[in-house]
């Protein structure tokens, strides 16, 4: 690998896991599409911050893009307040209009400027490496990597910091409240680091993968644990390794990075959905097999168990008798019948099916239950 | 119950006139709202009664459009030590991803204050709160596990850990079967015997007379409020619930009401 390669790799490494540790908080409060939303609008802010200071390269446009990112949540709040548009509604309201005018200011009045509208969805990772960190005429690698490396640990203090706060605003608010911890305080707070976020990943990687990266990796990782620090980490570990699985893909279909790196996101989030230990489509259907034969043995003991030594026991215990009285497929019956007898619950004495003292106990144990 | 505690100190809570609208609709109009210290007290009334409403503005959750609310004579920002709250179980999302011990443990926050971590202390009284409920061997448990009694012991124990003078509890009979219910009165109990003060959103007329001290018969507006053998009448009832007084749901038109006590 080259080392504008590596550049590249790290960048987008960096990227991807400063966007899960938001993003795990945007999933659990059901906020996943704010992070569309802001993603968007922080060009405004971009744009705005830029007329003021007619620099591409100041700090002040990320505090520009957070402003209008809250200006985002504020705006959609207060839409979905009226009670006359729902949340998600009010969502898709807001942003466009925002996004809408940042992206006119830009096409009049900017046109001169290195501001494209393309650039915003789909960034341009590729370029990163050559936008350099030199104070000094010292080069100390892409300024990608200084300002996502910055952003990260900033994610990373405030959740460590406000966890406890994190965690019980986003479970239950209204707690949080009677407790003196203002949710409202920690909302915008968390809505704050989704705007920073956003913004200085933007520039590298667009807003497509931001969504993709606050969201995807989230959402997989908690099919994968019950535990809110594992979530936080699993999401950082999914990212990352999607954005580079991204970068492989890319390179071998000579394609977009930034789409390459979304589509791996998505292979990552249908691969958990499928293969995850309990929560997977896999280990729910094989959940849903294992019960139904299950079922079928309790249904034939406590059948056999509730005709023990009654007159009709010899025609009710009769293997042909099942199918008909369980209205099983005759297939089916026969292998409940050879599971029942394997696992010595029933034996079969002339014609006549009978439980075994391990059987008649299961009976009692499944009909208690 | 111990009289003292009745003549001597401030109530436990005192709202007065308490006004409360959604939208510029009442939702509460005129409320007084008295609960004696050491008692146990229903609040009992149709949906849409302002049951909750009324709970929600003790605990400063909305804020009222006319008069206040005191606990222990001030108000509740400089008393929220004092104060535990157990929302109604439908109120959080059951399927986050945590463990029943780490759901008690918030409970002790308030005590810790912004950005201090919980330690090995608060985890001890969160694993003891959650003994006194009979949850001890459930702690590790992910909560969406759980079932709706056990939900509901969890968010009792993390009352209890919160160690308040009052209790605020918004149904905590909902949906929890005998053994839990009979389990949640004797804590109940248990509380109004170390002189602690509970004030309940109940929804089960039956069992009101048996379990409560007090009851407050609401409406949109207080009905009736004091002692249960003198309150709890069949008159208070059919005011309250509009001449339905088994109806559950006859939702009546408040205004329309002169409180009677």
């Amino acid at each position: 690998m080259t080392s504008a390669q590596i550049d590249v790799l790290l960048v987008a490494v960096v990227v991807a896991a400063a966007c899960a540790i938001p993003g795990t908080f945007l999933v659990l409060r059901r906020m996943a599409m704010m992070s569309d939303a802001i993603s968007h609008t922080v060009l405004l802010g971009i744009v705005l911050a830029f007329f003021v200071v007619a620099d591409l390269g100041s700090p002040i446009l990320i505090v520009g893009a957070a402003l209008v990112g809250l200006l985002t949540v504020v705006l959609v709040e207060a839409t979905s307040r009226t009670g006359l548009v729902r949340e998600d509604t009010a969502i898709g309201l807001v942003f466009p209009a925002l996004f809408s005018i940042a992206v006119i200011l830009i096409s009049s009045l900017a046109g001169d400027v290195h501001l494209d509208s393309d650039a915003v969805l789909l960034g341009e990772i590729a370029f990163a490496p050559f936008n350099r960190f030199a104070p000094f005429g010292v080069d100390l690698g892409p300024v990608a990597i200084w300002v996502m490396g910055a952003i990260l640990l900033i994610n990373l203090a405030c959740t460590a910091l406000f966890f406890k706060e994190l965690k019980l605003a986003t479970f239950d608010p209204a707690l949080a409240a009677a407790l003196g911890f203002s949710p409202a305080l920690v909302h915008y707070g968390l809505m704050a680091l989704v705007s920073i976020t956003a913004v200085g990943a933007f520039d590298a990687v667009g807003s497509i993968l931001v969504v993709a990266l606050m969201v995807g990796p989230p959402a997989a990782a908690y099919l994968l644990t019950d535990h809110l620090p594992r979530m936080l980490g699993l999401s950082v570990l999914i990212g990352a390794t999607s954005a580079a699985g991204g970068y492989w893909l890319a390179r071998l279909l000579d394609a977009n990075i930034a789409g390459a790196m979304a589509t791996a996101v998505g292979i990552a989030f249908t691969l958990v959905l499928l293969l995850a230990p309990r929560r997977g489509l896999v280990a729910a259907a094989r959940r849903r097999r294992r019960q139904r034969w299950t079922f079928a043995r309790q249904m034939l003991l406590i059948h056999l168990a509730t005709h023990e030594g009654t007159p009709t026991e010899s025609d009710e215990s009769h293997p042909d008798h099942m199918q008909r009285h369980m209205r099983w497929p005759a297939d089916f019956s026969a292998r409940v019948i050879q599971t029942a007898t394997d696992r010595g619950l029933v034996v079969l004495e002339a014609e006549q099916l009978r439980l075994t003292p391990h059987g008649r106990e299961a009976a009692k144990e499944a009909a208690v239950r | 119950m111990r009289i003292g505690l009745r003549t001597g100190g401030a109530l436990a809570i005192q709202a007065t006139d308490l006004t409360l609208a959604y939208q510029q609709q009442p939702v509460l109009w005129d409320v007084d709202l008295e609960v004696p210290q050491g008692v146990l007290m229903a609040i009992v009334g149709p949906n849409g009664a302002g049951k909750t409403t009324l709970l929600r503005a003790v605990l400063g959750l909305l804020k009222p459009a006319a008069g206040e609310v005191l606990v222990f004579g001030q108000p509740y920002a400089d008393q929220r030590r004092r104060v535990a709250y157990v929302p109604q179980r439908g109120s959080v999302d059951w399927d986050f991803p945590t463990t029943a011990l780490d759901i008690v443990t918030m409970g002790t926050y308030g005590g810790l204050g912004w950005v201090r971590r919980p330690g090995t202390s608060e985890r001890t009284r969160a694993a003891a709160a959650l003994a006194q409920v009979g949850m001890e061997s459930y702690a590790d448990r992910q909560i969406s596990q759980l079932s709706g009694g056990q939900q509901q012991r969890i968010f009792l124990a993390r009352a209890l850990v919160q160690d308040a003078d009052v209790y605020l509890m918004d149904e905590p009979f909902q949906g929890v079967d005998a053994t839990t219910e009979r389990a949640i009165v004797e804590l109940l109990r248990a509380l109004r015997a170390d002189g602690k003060t509970v004030v309940a959103v109940h929804h089960d007329l039956q069992t009101v007379t048996e379990y409560f001290d007090e009851v407050t018969l609401l409406n949109v507006r207080r009905i009736a409020g004091g002692p249960v053998d003198r309150v709890f009448t069949e008159e208070n009832l059919r005011l309250t619930y509009g001449g339905r007084v088994a109806g559950i749901g006859g939702r009546a038109v408040g205004n329309d009401l002169e409180p009677s006590s």
